[in-house]
């Protein structure tokens, strides 16, 4: 209830009211438990990345071949990988690359997906009907083979494997938003800002928008950890990062060719993936409860 | 309901023609010639140049475009530029492969899912609660291929318990009637193919479904959690109605709509989206063959199979759009 | 409403059968649990029977030798079909097969061959001259009625195109064979035994027509019977083979994409066999009693070509400077789990016609450095290093390898980016010189120099799309190259090969790297199993307790 509340208060108070807003739901995120863990690790991975040069104990590109596939060991907590680098500096190093990687992804998403998202659900009618067909076709491809074609199409990169997990993801959040905006745009102040002759543009982008952040905050949030676990899976394929990155998936599958003779070189990597993608989960289940109390108990 | 099935029907023919123009535009995309593809790394340029014009790659798009629907509306999909095989063969070879995968996978999801989450929301914070919601956490968080490896390693290599992959011993002899290797053993009254292939398929079904499990377990335990708040939940316990019957009969009644769609969109991605699990299972499905594909530019493959999934795709959630209709009959199509 | 309870029904039967099978096999796992491990997986088979199956990373993409150029098919066609002649098994000298004797001209444009009677197609029908006359026939002439199925690609690279250096293939008599050659070819006979030409059941041919490829009928020692693509390719015994019977009484294809996955297979027992050995396995396999390592003769190359076309690698100095950066020794170590040799020449060792005079640029990164700073590059230069997405033979871990010389490359200043594409891209832009640097390699066909060489690094081939991807035109070269092909005394041969050798060894347009032995796992109650250096041999030999 409260944010239609405060979304009736005049225009240019709408900013004050929802700091108060976006406070009470992150007292309301603390409170959870599991959303917290989900924080703690999701911080800790920004930090990682921030202070990457000052944490890790080795150049993470640079091995010695001799010192190759050691166990973990005082020297290397991690052991070393098939170039005999650290591999917990390269997953130190990685950290980058995954913040990298949701950004870019979620963000290719979230743009154009909101983009067509707002457009169909505000305007509706024959350009609603185009939007939600190409919406279909997109879906009814193999999410998985549309992201390997793609990458076949501009070659095998990190940016192109961002690319594509990008563009595949493009219908979720156009079909978030464009629900959340049919929902929204009936409300009454967005029948007064039209009454009151405000274009069509400000109100689709100060007033409808604005209201549909909190799903999409969800989804987004949800989506990082999609987008890293995708792209650790065209690494695994060999369509993602080149060598030498220390990209998790990347680390993956060049750590399962001695799955058996060092297993460490494919568990941390592996283990982090999950870890990270677990803390973008748990945060993300945080916010839709903390955003949407009329889910909470 | 008649009506609302044909104009759905109609609905899809629009988004059958949009995906076949995608699928044959990307492939135009992809780098690489495909007389190059065809004719191997020893080609001389006059019969790269030669084949091109047998294949009409040198006439215009919308030529190509046309010329290829009309074959694939008479039923002929081509040959593999690779092994000259006609697509529809290697098709009937493989899809069967993967729908036993895909269902087997989503039969595990299901009855598990479904029950954690209803077992969840029974006893919500309760230990096991938190347990299987946990669990299925982290298992929309893995790796797939991750999980299918460590899987192999654990129950194939060190206890010995399960084949580490395939679909069946291949000492086996299995009359294929369908090629779903489950139903042509129980067709066939072949136990002893019966229980191979079954042991074959639990490790993949299990990494396969893991996704889908975990999403089910969270959304059935959400949505009952939601219903049984609800007035007539009060109501029904009110009367004294026993809670068994509250939770089975009204709460999940109420709460499978939400999960319908999950297993409805979850069934589609299964379908196409097994490449990694059909790799490290080397099961031959149609994903691994995709993949393949796509990387060897055997075109009529990956147009074919495209069109394939994308068909069976959309008509699964039309089944889950009808279903709605008929689990909650409240919901009306005019 | 009727049909739609009736559906409801139906729904939760079907749901409740696929509970009861999967609780079922749930009981069943826990029972036949360690039984499964001991028999191996061969509970079917009959105990006196002998089953050997063998694990490999791809499909064959078809059965119709003429057909298909991978190894993965040629693998499973040689033991279904004979040529006229045949490889020795350890070698490439020549052997009898459906021919017993032949002979050549003065001119070395006419080639008799012999054939031998009695021999029986695995459908029954006999075999003859006119089978010969037929299969040549369809694989030379474009214009052929069964010239079907495919492009025959290995009949125009190995002959020279459509017909290509035959003129004509006549029958004599029922048993004589007479081949007529446009000019005299070196390497003929060499050709003639490769897996592709294999001779096939004219019936068999005239009854599938395009479907041939997945129902082959050659004399071999085993017949085909089942293929379940991407899954399986069953083979068993030709009782009324020619030769002498094989061993094994089935023989069982499967293929297992993924490395990992394959040896846990041989490990778990479901396979006998594999091929394709991570390298960081081979010292699993080699610490476990239970195994046995094979290693396939080396004749191979796996080499980092320089585009001399592109700056500054029109340079020889570079090229050379490249040449002493990269440390083979310890990249052969790591990666090929030491089971290849440092090249220093494009040709195997084994090989005749090797100059082993040649002396190997070392690895000396301060020389390689004062080198390109004498071609002007104190500082080093910006590049590219192109590396294989797939494993090879040659190159068993060709993006690891890769980052390695990428490495080496940085100790002398050369940044190089590492830039790889899906294997069809991949060879269709090196053919076209897209590369600054890219790695690929070679396995011999015929055990020909001119096989290596001419294919390889003469300036005909050259020209987009090439077989010669460092693009390195040499006029001397060329020279001698071409007239060793039409040379017929081997020694000659041989001298003109090392002179040539010489010549690239001086222009350095490759690193030479390695020259591998690949491994192939095995249980130790498998023997008889001898890999040929060609990468295809039959398996009638081959036996299993």
């Amino acid at each position: 209830m409260d944010t239609q509340i405060a979304a009736k208060k005049s225009v240019n108070q709408q900013a004050n009211q929802s700091r108060g807003i976006w406070a009470d739901s992150f007292s309301r995120l603390l409170r959870q438990k599991s959303a917290i863990f989900g924080l703690i690790i999701v911080v800790t991975l920004i930090c990682a990345a921030l202070f990457a040069p000052y944490i890790a104990p080795y150049n993470p590109e640079k091995g010695i071949l001799g010192d190759r596939l050691q166990a973990p060991s005082e020297g290397h907590w991690f052991g070393t990988d098939s170039q005999g680098r650290d591999i917990l500096s390269r997953i130190i190093f990685g950290s980058r690359i995954s913040i990298q990687i949701g950004i870019i992804t979620v963000g290719i998403s979230l743009v154009v997906g909101t983009f067509m998202g707002a457009l169909s659900g505000y305007f509706g009618g024959v350009l609603d009907l185009l939007v939600m067909r190409f919406i279909d076709i997109m879906m009814a491809f193999p999410y998985i083979l549309l992201a390997i074609a793609i990458t076949a199409v501009l070659g095998p990169s990190l940016v192109n494997a961002m690319i594509a997990i990008g563009i595949v993801g493009i219908p979720i959040y156009a079909r978030v938003v464009r629900g959340a905006v049919l929902s929204v745009k009936e409300n009454e102040y967005v029948e007064a800002a039209r009454a009151v002759g405000c274009s069509k543009s400000r109100i689709i982008w100060r007033h409808v928008l604005p209201n549909c952040i909190a799903p999409i905050i969800v989804q987004a949030t949800l989506g990082i950890g999609t987008a890293i676990l995708d792209s650790a899976g065209l690494s695994f394929l060999g369509l993602g990062a080149r060598p030498p990155k220390s990209e998790w998936g990347l680390m993956l599958n060049q750590g399962k060719d001695s799955l058996q003779t060092a297993p460490w070189a494919v568990m941390f990597p592996g283990l982090a993936i999950l870890l990270v993608v677990l803390g973008f989960n748990l945060l993300g289940d945080g916010l839709r409860d903390a955003l949407d109390p009329k889910l909470k108990e | 309901m008649l009506s609302y099935i044909f104009r759905r029907l109609l609905m899809i023919i629009p988004v059958l023609i949009g995906v076949s123009i995608l699928a044959f535009l990307l492939i135009h995309l992809i780098p690489g010639d495909p007389a190059v593809a065809m004719l191997g790394e020893r080609a001389t340029p006059e019969r790269i140049a030669h084949l091109e014009e047998v294949l009409g790659l040198d006439d215009p798009l919308y030529v190509q475009y046309g010329r290829f629907m009309g074959q694939i509306l008479q039923g002929d999909f081509g040959r593999s530029i690779h092994s000259n095989s006609p697509v529809l063969w290697e098709m009937g070879q493989r899809f069967p492969a993967t729908i036993e995968l895909t269902i087997a996978a989503m039969i595990i999801a299901i009855v598990v899912g479904m029950g954690a989450g209803i077992i969840s929301a029974v006893k919500p914070y309760s230990i096991f609660d938190h347990i299987s919601m946990g669990t299925a956490l982290v298992g929309v968080s893995m790796p797939i291929f991750w999980l299918g490896l460590m899987l192999i390693y654990l129950f194939g290599v060190k206890l010995g318990l399960l084949p580490p992959s395939g679909r069946l011993d291949v000492t086996i002899d299995l009359e294929t009637v369908t090629n779903i290797y489950v139903l042509d053993a129980i067709i066939t009254g072949n136990w002893v193919a019966l229980k191979d292939a079954l042991r074959h398929l639990i490790m993949p079904a299990v990494a396969l479904g893991t996704i889908p499990m975990a999403m089910i377990a969270r959304m059935t335990r959400s949505s009952m959690l939601e219903v049984m708040r609800q007035d007539f939940v009060r109501t029904a316990r009110a009367k004294g109605l026993p809670e068994k019957t509250i939770v089975f009969r009204h709460a999940l009644k109420n709460a499978f709509l939400p999960v319908l769609t999950v297993i409805g969109l979850q069934f589609g991605y299964l379908l196409g989206g097994a490449v990694m699990t059909e790799w490290i299972f080397s099961w031959p499905g149609i994903g691994r063959w995709m993949f393949m594909a796509i990387g060897a530019r055997d075109f009529p493959i990956v147009q074919g199979g495209i069109l394939l999934i994308a068909t069976v795709f959309v008509f699964v959630n039309l089944i889950v759009d009808v279903l709605y209709s008929y689990v909650d009959p409240r919901i009306r199509y005019d | 409403m009727k049909f739609l309870h009736n559906k409801r029904v139906l729904t939760l039967v079907i749901l409740l059968v696929f509970s009861v099978l999967v609780a079922g096999c749930g009981q069943d796992t826990g029972s036949s649990g360690t039984e499964s491990k001991d028999d191996g997986g061969q509970q079917a088979a009959a105990p006196s029977e002998k089953v050997l199956i063998w694990g490999r990373g791809g499909d064959s993409s078809g059965l119709d030798p003429a057909n298909v150029t991978d190894g993965e098919s040629a693998k499973v066609t040689i033991n279904i079909y004979d040529g006229l002649v045949k490889y020795q098994r350890d070698s490439t000298e020549v052997a009898p097969a459906l021919a017993v004797d032949w002979e050549t001209s003065e001119d070395g444009k006419t080639w008799t061959f012999n054939l031998r009677e009695g021999v029986k197609f695995h459908d029954g029908t006999d075999f003859d001259a006119d089978d010969v006359v037929f299969n040549f026939e369809r694989w030379m002439n474009e214009d052929h009625e069964y010239h079907i199925g495919g492009t025959f690609d290995y009949w125009g690279y190995m002959f020279g195109g459509y017909p290509g250096v035959v003129e004509s293939v006549t029958a004599v008599d029922q048993y004589t064979v007479e081949f007529k050659l446009a000019s005299p070819m070196a390497t003929f006979i060499a050709n003639v035994a490769m897996f592709p030409f294999g001779i096939a059941s004219p019936e068999a041919v005239k009854e599938h027509g395009e479907d041939y490829f997945k129902n082959p009928v050659g004399t071999g020692p085993f017949k085909f019977v089942e293929w379940a693509p991407d899954d399986k390719v069953v083979l068993v015994k030709n009782e009324n083979y020619w030769g002498e019977q094989a061993k094994l009484d089935q023989l069982i294809f499967r293929s297992i994409p993924d490395n990992a996955t394959r040896l846990m297979e041989l490990q778990s027992g479901t396979i006998d066999i594999m091929d394709g050995i991570t390298p960081d396995d081979v010292a699993t396999i080699k610490n476990d009693d239970n195994y046995q390592l094979t290693l396939r003769p080396s004749m191979n190359v796996g080499y980092l070509a320089m585009n001399t076309e592109k700056e500054p690698f029109d340079d020889p100095k570079v090229r050379k400077a490249v040449n002493m950066a990269i440390n083979k020794k310890e990249i052969i170590n790591a990666f090929f789990a030491g089971l290849a040799k440092t090249a220093k020449n494009p040709l195997p060792p084994s090989l005749w016609g090797y100059n082993d005079a040649i002396e190997e640029y070392k690895f000396d990164p301060a020389q390689a450095k004062s080198l390109l700073a004498e071609a002007g590059f104190p500082n080093g230069f910006k590049t590219t290093l192109w590396a294989m997405p797939v494993p090879r033979p040659y190159f068993p871990q060709p993006q690891k390898i890769g980052e390695a010389m990428q490495a080496n490359l940085a100790e002398i200043g050369i940044e190089a980016e590492i830039v790889s594409h899906d294997w069809t891209t991949y060879l269709d832009k090196t053919e076209h010189g897209e590369h600054d640097m890219a790695m690929l390699g070679w396995t011999g066909d015929n055990g020909d120099p001119d096989n290596f060489l001419y294919v390889l690094l003469d300036k005909d081939n050259a020209v987009a799309p090439a077989g010669n991807i460092a693009f390195y035109k040499n006029d001397e070269l060329h020279d001698l190259l071409i007239e060793a092909q039409q040379e017929m005394d081997q020694d000659v041969r041989a001298d003109l090969y090392k002179q040539a050798q010489v010549i690239i060894h001086e222009d350095a347009p490759w690193v030479p790297m390695s020259h591998s032995t690949p491994p192939i796992a095995s249980k130790k109650t498998v023997s008889g199993y001898v890999p040929h250096p060609t990468g295809v041999e039959p398996l009638d030999t081959v036996d299993i307790q």
